[in-house]
């Protein structure tokens, strides 16, 4: 692979994006969700996960080292785009930019939810349960960052979800994309959902 | 359109490769069925700008004047598209002509396309087929392949594509839409085929296949309606097997 590292890097990013880092996400948002059905229910679910063995070998080579190399591969393919939208307007072409400008705010919030949440753990500041989350999220401003961060998340996912299928050479044919566009919309709104209706949960009690 | 006497270009010119760009409008007596070449034809008879002041011809590259060659291409109101076939009755007025912004001014409206035979050497879009003695006739190629297969011919490197492409520009080495699509013609001959994985590891160098980032407007202005991102997903899945083959594989010559 040496000779075409650049490549390799290119494929492994697109790779990572979808697994672990995207089954991650979901993972994630849907062991949230578990706080719509009451406190005690998240708290069993996160501490199940908390508890899981070897939980920070996991953590790395599931989530931090993925994510790293993502996000940092990320920015430079960011700053090497040249976003032309207002000449070609395009639905494709928006979606190239909104996929750069949602991974740059996805980039923002995961560091500042990571700092927030998992660091202040691992520190010994905070305890995992359903009050950490709820004493975030009813600062109105914090929800609604956490609204725009977890959206812009899961927009990147899906729609890299769409570029994935073009890059592994899965969707060729432009019936086949147009369909893959369909099936991400679902995605979107799907996973969105998930998100948003915890952060209700957390923010409003309800 | 009603009938007008003038015609007013507003252009976009460069004394040379590191002058400063300036703007100098023209207005030209109209004619019936004029296209752009045909109005910087008539600047050039009478190099004088609409301030009426003597200047110089404006400069421009063409060749073919049917939309084959795709030498002529420049910025029309905005737009990458081929001069010679731009009509001027069905543009809004004034005309704007710049030249192409990915690629480097010569001179005016002309500009350097050699990254894109560099982009054709780097895939290797040709069939070797030269030999000392005659290798006999070569193998047939489907009907049905052949009709997808010309459609990817016709394309002339006017390099429309690469002016659209938000992933083509100063800052990133990708090599653009073309010289894909062009992999895939040459990969789908049937002779060509043999070399298929020198074409597919040629894309898979640095600032190849990559580099695309599906914002997909190439597909849309290409001019000569090329599905070039067909190609493109479908050279992803070969160089994908390719680059398997490479690593995992035993066979190294294919």
């Amino acid at each position: 692979m040496a000779e075409h590292r650049e490549f390799f890097y290119r494929r492994l990013h697109s790779l990572l994006g979808v697994v672990p880092i995207g089954l991650f996400m979901v993972q994630h948002l849907v062991i949230n969700h578990f706080a719509v059905y009451g406190e005690e229910s998240f708290n069993r679910a996160a501490g199940f996960m908390a508890g899981l063995p070897f939980v920070l070998l996991l953590e790395i080579f599931v989530i931090y080292l993925p994510i790293l190399f993502h996000a940092i591969l990320g920015v430079y393919i960011v700053f090497v785009a040249r976003n032309n939208t207002r000449t070609y307007g395009f639905f494709r072409n928006w979606m190239f930019r909104l996929q750069r400008i949602t991974g740059i705010v996805t980039l923002v919030f995961i560091a500042w939810h990571v700092w927030e949440t998992r660091v202040q753990i691992g520190l010994g500041n905070a305890d995992l349960d359903y009050s950490l989350m709820e004493g975030i999220l009813t600062n109105p401003f914090m929800f609604w960052f956490y609204v725009i961060g977890v959206v812009s998340a899961v927009f990147h996912f899906a729609n890299g979800l769409w570029s994935f299928l073009v890059s592994w050479g899965i969707t060729q044919s432009p019936k086949s994309q147009k369909i893959a566009t369909y099936a991400v919309i679902v995605v979107f709104f799907a996973v969105s959902y998930l998100g948003v209706r915890t952060l209700i949960q957390f923010a409003y009690g309800v | 359109m009603a009938e007008q006497s003038t015609v007013t270009f507003i252009i976009t010119r460069q004394g040379g490769p590191d002058s400063t760009p300036y703007e100098e409008t023209f207005e030209i007596p109209y004619r019936k069925n004029m296209n752009v070449i045909s109005g910087l034809m008539e600047i050039r008879q009478n190099p004088v700008n609409a301030k009426g002041e003597k200047s110089t011809p404006v400069m421009w590259d063409m060749n073919c004047l049917e939309e084959v060659c795709g030498a002529c291409s420049m910025v029309i109101n905005g737009t990458a598209r081929q001069s010679c076939a731009a009509l001027v009755d069905q543009l809004e007025q004034p005309i704007r002509l710049e030249p192409m912004s990915t690629f480097p001014v010569i001179r005016d409206l002309i500009v350097d396309r050699d990254r894109m035979f560099d982009a054709l050497k780097q895939v290797k879009a040709w069939i070797p087929i030269d030999g000392t003695h005659d290798l006999g006739p070569g193998p047939r190629m489907p009907e049905k392949k052949r009709q997808w297969a010309y459609e990817l011919s016709k394309c002339m490197t006017c390099g429309v594509c690469l002016e659209a492409c938000p992933n083509v520009n100063d800052k990133s080495n990708f090599i653009g839409p073309a010289a894909i699509s062009q992999a895939r013609l040459f990969n789908a001959h049937p002779t060509g085929e043999m070399n298929q994985s020198d074409r597919l590891n040629g894309l898979m160098e640095d600032g190849g296949i990559d580099g695309c980032g599906n914002s997909q407007n190439c597909v849309q202005v290409c001019p000569k309606g090329i599905p070039l991102t067909t190609s493109i997903a479908a050279m992803n899945r070969a160089t994908n097997i390719q680059a398997f083959k490479n690593f995992f594989g035993s066979d190294n010559a294919h």
